[in-house]
């Protein structure tokens, strides 16, 4: 009996590693959760956005960032499936985690959430800046609007913005649209115009500027108006999510109950949109919403049901993909009526809008156009807020054989005729010729 | 050996033993034809036995591969292969754009040997194909020589043209080319035309047709016969040797070729509308008017055809006019004029360097230099003018195609290199006709004044026994009454040049009388010296075939060697690159090379390449140049585009290898240049000069090529010495930020990289802060330099 026991455990611990595997394309959704903190205050004081997280199923492992023992991976096998950083203060991190590990963890498809804040150090502005988000470089900065700030504080430098300039994305934000402005005190940052992966979720006013607020401004702020992002979202081309805040106390319990009334606004709400704009990004962040995934690319000839291994030109085809989303705890059909399709050597030969029958099947039927060569069938979808599909498949296209031509074309008879009569007639000449005597 | 025999058997009288000494000679000449076969193939085989039974260059892998395709798949199948691993993404219909000659050739050789139970692999075949087709050719070239000036001559040309290093360069075990068949095609088809420009039989022009077929099968030089017939046919027109013999050799050729022709896919219509094929048409249309004139001559009193004559004249000058302008406008139209680059390059040699910098940029259509002609043809050179004259001693029909044949491929071999291949079978026969000539006259001479001895049996001991042969031939042909006798005592006559006898009555008299003249004329030790002149002069000739054999034409090309202090150095760097690739990669990967690895790299590594040396599309190549051309990111985008995974460049620079890619790269930038104009030469160039010194251009220190090439460089001697352009290289230090080094062969002469993918994420545009000092990063600010306060 001992025996068993012992091949049953090791059994099981062989399988662990696969068994809590991390990110996986089936299940998207991470589940295990290091928040690094500056100190365990913020454990009890951002309590109420932690509980969000807790109570939607994810497993939080709260440590100091200069805690000695943390680390990100063991064996080459990554503890983690998400990392949120509320230590903007932190100099160096504790462990084996540096600005390269936490990259590394990024680009090995996990998801990342940063907050900032005055006086952010050189090490969370490092990784900001590696995830392509440059955080005003003056430390003493923050973001002061004198229009937008949030007229229930009695704090006279406006540094407390009420803003509500949020991204039109229903998959980021999700689909109840925000009321209430979001309350917000930190440091802003700038977004490189070029860089296609990171999106304003929420961005200043046009009258907002960064600057130190203690000081007179000495020189013209280098971040003004609405080029100026609080809240940014990165979606790296491996589809890990990363959130960048420029405010940690936007995070707190303090901002979640506390009601906001715009300056030069009548309307006061009673309680901010912090708690809903923040629940809502995290779940994009941790994929529960906005992840796609396309399985079981098919195509074959019309008419029939295998794939073949190279179509000659002029024949018809079919091409059909399935895609889902996730919705969190399964995977969904997705939706949608501009999924493309192209048949691409160089350029896109045919480009087709593939249609649905919404149980997740796409599906476009066309002709090879008349051209041979290398050909590709191409799905480019990139769409606001959802993972990107890009599949490509390769399909060569064969011209005709030499027996696929038309044996005799109708225009050419006149010359077939001229053909044969002359044979004979010459046939008909040479026997008089010879044997006329 | 022979010659003993020989002169015994010349002592008895002529007529009694007449039949026996033919049926001797035949017998003999077919033992020396089989050891001539026998030469021809084995002194190809130095590459076997000195490198590996591996087939050579580029071209031939090529071959090599649609020869694997063929015997797997069948030739429906290889007729209509499209090739998707070539020329990605165009693909190239192999079926369709491939001469299938020699393809076929080694197919059916396998299939019958494989069908004997002999189970030779593809590639040994493939190996030996080409020296046992120089076999073919030499004994080709002995029918085609026989028909011009006897025995003799033929086995002597048979005998030159089977170790001639010209063609060797071609043909020796391995270098698996169209050449290698083509040209036994190409002599075999001028053998037929002349035999049945002698016989007048139907069956050898049809046979000729058939051959013609073949050859057009085999190589695109078949042009080459398709106008040099026509002009041999205009000139015997010409100068009055119209016969029905030249109409019946002329006329079916034309007709069943051009049909033939057609049925090839790669020439298809090719064969009736290109220029190439335009001189055979006129001339056949000349024929007929001349055979007509001829037959109209028969029948009409003298008067009378006076009459017709200026009658058909006027009125044909007419048609003839309209009908040539018709097609000058016709051709005109066109804007090449209906000329394929290649051949008008032939004609114009600076067409190509002007217009076509992918025609110019290969080395073998390069003009020759002189010492090439030497290396290539060597004694031949001196031989050839000789042999001319003899072919004037008298000029018949078929002596007068050998003298246009060489004159016509001397002028080519001087356009190109590639066509001295052409030129080494005309100057073989000339070369074949003079010796073959001198050593008549000379033996004859000397035994002439000692009879009864066995004379010429010392001087003749050490050459080749043609010679002797030969002069044995000619003296039973002199007994020979009508057709051979015709030429062959005037011929003698060198006092009476050019004395056409049209009686054979006469013809005897001249015969007796210039004779004696000929025998007195030279006394017993000049025709001694002479002999054994000429006897170190072909020895000369075969120990620098032999020489030429073994160390020049032999080395494959993908295997290196060098002879140094310490021996023996192999450098195998392609297969070992090639081999990589094949292990290492996706069985879908692309791989981008200039265009002349790009043949090796589909054979031996089985990977897609982008272009390759089938060079049917300039503005694919232009991309790859430009690539090459460009800096990195550029580069990398040119590449991404077309789904490459992995880049290959040669470098000969660290061993001293000097066709790699950094000397070709110039071909790249102006066949880059070509298409995309943003690319220019002078960039590259310092004041004119090609240079990777530190003087180079910062275009050429940036561009792909240059880091490809040198990246790591330094590491390996720490002064970065390139040993190619003996120099240490402009940049040495420097990163690469879109490629990755994946694999370096062990002599550096291959070089593998692989694209980065694109970046996970974009960083931010804030440079890493070394000091923390707010000063430094206030000064960093962006917009900061337009700032007044500041």
């Amino acid at each position: 009996m001992g025996k068993f026991w012992v091949i049953f455990v090791a059994s099981i611990l062989i399988l662990l590693p696969f068994l809590c595997n991390s990110f996986s394309p089936d299940t998207p959704t991470d589940r295990r959760v290091l928040v690094l903190l500056d100190d365990f205050a913020i454990k009890s004081s951002h309590s109420s956005y932690f509980n969000s997280l807790k109570s939607r199923g994810f497993d939080l492992d709260f440590k100091l960032a200069d805690d000695p023992k943390i680390a990100l991976q063991r064996y080459g096998q990554y503890l983690y499936d998400a990392l949120i950083l509320f230590c903007p203060s932190i100099e160096r991190f504790g462990g084996s985690i540096d600005v390269a590990a936490i990259i590394d963890f990024v680009d090995s498809g996990h998801d990342l959430v940063i907050a900032a804040d005055v006086n952010a150090s050189d090490l969370i502005r490092e990784v900001a800046t590696e995830c392509g988000v440059d955080f005003d470089e003056d430390p003493s900065a923050m973001v002061i609007d004198h229009t937008g700030y949030s007229v229930s504080e009695t704090e006279g430098d406006h540094t407390l913005i009420a803003s509500d300039d949020f991204i039109k994305s229903d998959v980021i934000l999700g689909s109840n649209k925000i009321t209430a402005p979001v309350l917000f005190q930190g440091i802003g940052h700038s977004l490189n115009p070029v860089n296609s992966l990171v999106l304003k979720v929420l961005s200043a006013s046009p009258s907002a500027y960064s600057a130190n607020p203690k000081s007179k401004l000495s020189t013209p702020p280098s971040l003004t108006g609405s080029a100026i992002s609080l809240v940014s979202v990165v979606q790296a081309r491996n589809n890990a999510r990363i959130l960048i805040s420029g405010s940690l106390s936007m995070f707190s319990n303090r901002f979640f109950r506390s009601g906001v009334q715009k300056a030069g606004s009548t309307t006061k709400h009673e309680k901010s949109g912090n708690e809903q704009f923040l629940t809502e990004l995290s779940k994009w962040v941790f994929h529960e919403r906005g992840h796609l995934k396309a399985v079981n690319v098919k195509h074959h000839k019309v008419g029939e049901t295998n794939e073949p291994a190279l179509y000659r030109i002029n024949d018809e085809l079919v091409y059909s993909v399935e895609v889902y989303e996730w919705s969190g705890s399964s995977w969904e059909p997705y939706v949608a009526d501009d999924v493309q399709v192209q048949f691409y050597m160089m350029s896109p030969y045919v480009l087709k809008t593939l249609s649905n029958d919404k149980k997740g099947l796409y599906s476009a039927s066309f002709k090879v156009p008349d051209v041979y060569g290398v050909f590709q069938f191409k799905v480019e979808y990139q769409k606001l807020g959802y993972t990107s599909l890009s599949l490509a498949k390769q399909i060569p296209v064969r011209p005709y054989r030499h027996n696929e031509y038309e044996r005799f074309i109708p225009t050419a008879y006149p010359y077939y005729g001229a053909a044969f009569s002359t044979m004979a007639g010459f046939f008909i000449f040479s026997f008089v010729h010879l044997y006329n005597k | 050996m022979a010659a003993p025999e020989t002169s015994t058997a010349a002592v008895p009288t002529l007529h009694t033993n007449n039949t026996l000494r033919n049926a001797f000679g035949g017998v003999l000449s077919f033992f020396i034809l089989l050891l001539i076969g026998v030469l021809a193939f084995l002194i190809r085989l130095f590459s076997v036995i000195k490198y590996e039974s591996v087939i050579h260059e580029f071209d031939p892998y090529f071959n090599y591969r649609v020869t694997q395709f063929l015997t797997k798949k069948g030739i429906y199948d290889f007729w209509n292969w499209f090739d998707d691993r070539t020329w990605y993404p165009l693909g190239r219909v192999i079926g369709g754009t491939v001469y299938p000659g020699l393809t076929l050739t080694a197919g059916t050789i396998w299939w019958l040997l494989n069908s004997l139970n002999i189970p030779l692999s593809v590639e040994t075949v493939c190996v030996f194909t080409a020296p046992i087709f120089s076999a073919f050719a030499s004994w080709a070239t002995y029918l085609l020589t026989k028909e011009v000036k006897g025995v003799g001559a033929g086995l002597t040309a048979a005998t030159l043209l089977a170790m001639v290093p010209s063609y060797i360069s071609r043909s020796v075990a391995g270098s698996y080319d169209n050449e290698a068949v083509a040209i036994f095609a190409l002599i075999f088809t001028f053998s037929l035309y002349i035999k049945t420009l002698n016989t007048g039989s139907l069956f050898y022009a049809t046979l000729n047709s058939i051959v013609y077929f073949y050859m057009v099968c085999s190589w695109g030089g078949y042009t080459f016969i398709i106008n040099l017939i026509p002009m041999h046919v205009l000139l015997c027109i010409v100068t009055g040797r119209y016969s029905s013999r030249l109409y019946i050799a002329y006329a079916p050729l034309v007709v069943l070729g051009t049909l033939l022709a057609a049925l090839v896919p790669v020439v298809g219509f090719n064969a009736v509308m290109t220029s190439e094929h335009f001189a055979s048409f006129l001339v056949f249309i000349i024929i007929h008017v001349v055979a007509f004139v001829y037959y109209i001559k028969g029948i009409l009193s003298p008067k009378m055809f006076k009459v017709a004559v200026t009658l058909v004249v006027s009125v044909g000058l007419a048609v003839c006019c309209a009908v040539i302008a018709v097609l000058i406008a016709l051709v005109a139209s066109s804007p090449t004029k209906g000329w394929s680059g290649r051949s008008l390059s032939l004609l114009d040699p600076t067409y190509a360097s002007k217009y076509i910098p992918i025609i110019a940029s290969v080395s073998e259509h390069q003009p020759p230099t002189w010492p090439s002609y030497f290396m290539d043809i060597n004694v031949l050179a001196f031989l050839v003018p000789s042999g001319i004259i003899a072919c004037f001693l008298p000029l018949t029909d078929a002596s007068s195609f050998v003298v246009l044949y060489i004159a016509t491929s001397v002028y080519f071999s001087g356009v190109m290199v590639r066509l001295m291949l052409v030129l080494a079978p005309a100057a073989c026969i000339t070369s074949g006709i003079a010796l073959s000539e001198a050593f008549d006259v000379l033996t004859r001479s000397i035994k002439f004044q000692l009879p009864g001895v066995s004379s010429g049996a010392e001087v003749d001991e050490g050459e080749t026994s043609s010679d002797t042969t030969e002069a044995r031939n000619d003296e039973v042909k002199a007994e020979k009454p009508e057709e051979k006798s015709k030429d062959r005592p005037s011929k003698k006559s060198k006092k009476k040049e050019r004395e056409h006898v049209e009686k054979p009555s006469a013809k005897a008299k001249v015969k007796t009388k210039a004779e004696k003249k000929r025998l007195l004329a030279l006394p017993l030790e000049a025709s001694a010296v002479s002999l054994l002149l000429l006897i170190l002069l072909g020895a000369f000739y075969v120990v620098h075939c032999v020489w030429a054999a073994a160390e020049a034409y032999s080395a494959p090309s993908i295997v290196l060697t060098s002879h140094t202090r310490n021996g023996l150095h192999v450098f195998d760097d392609f297969r070992e690159a090639y081999a990589w690739l094949r292990h290492n990669t996706d069985v879908d990967d692309k791989v981008a090379s200039w265009w002349d690895y790009g043949y090796q790299t589909t054979a031996m590594a089985n990977r897609t390449v982008i272009v390759d040396n089938n060079t049917w599309n300039n503005t694919h190549i232009a991309t790859v140049g430009t690539a090459m051309s460009s800096p990195e990111k550029a580069a990398w985008e040119i590449f991404h585009s077309l789904d490459v995974k992995y880049v290959l460049v040669v470098f000969g620079g660290l061993i001293g290898y000097p066709s790699d890619d950094i000397n070709k790269f110039l071909w790249m930038v102006r066949i880059g240049g070509g298409v995309f104009p943003h690319i220019k030469e002078p960039d590259y160039l310092r004041d004119g000069q090609y240079r990777i010194d530190s003087q180079a251009t910062p275009t050429m220190l940036n561009c792909l090529m240059y880091k490809l090439s040198y990246y790591r460089f330094v590491e390996t001697d720490g002064k970065a010495y390139d040993r190619v352009r003996r120099t240490e290289i402009g940049k040495k230090y420097f990163k690469l930020t879109h490629f990755e080094e994946v694999f370096t062969t062990h002599h550096w002469m291959v070089r593998i990289y692989k694209l980065k993918p694109p970046k996970n994420r974009i960083r931010g545009k804030t440079k890493k802060s070394k000091s923390k000092t707010s000063s430094t990063s206030s000064s960093k600010r962006s917009g900061t330099k337009k700032n007044p306060w500041l």
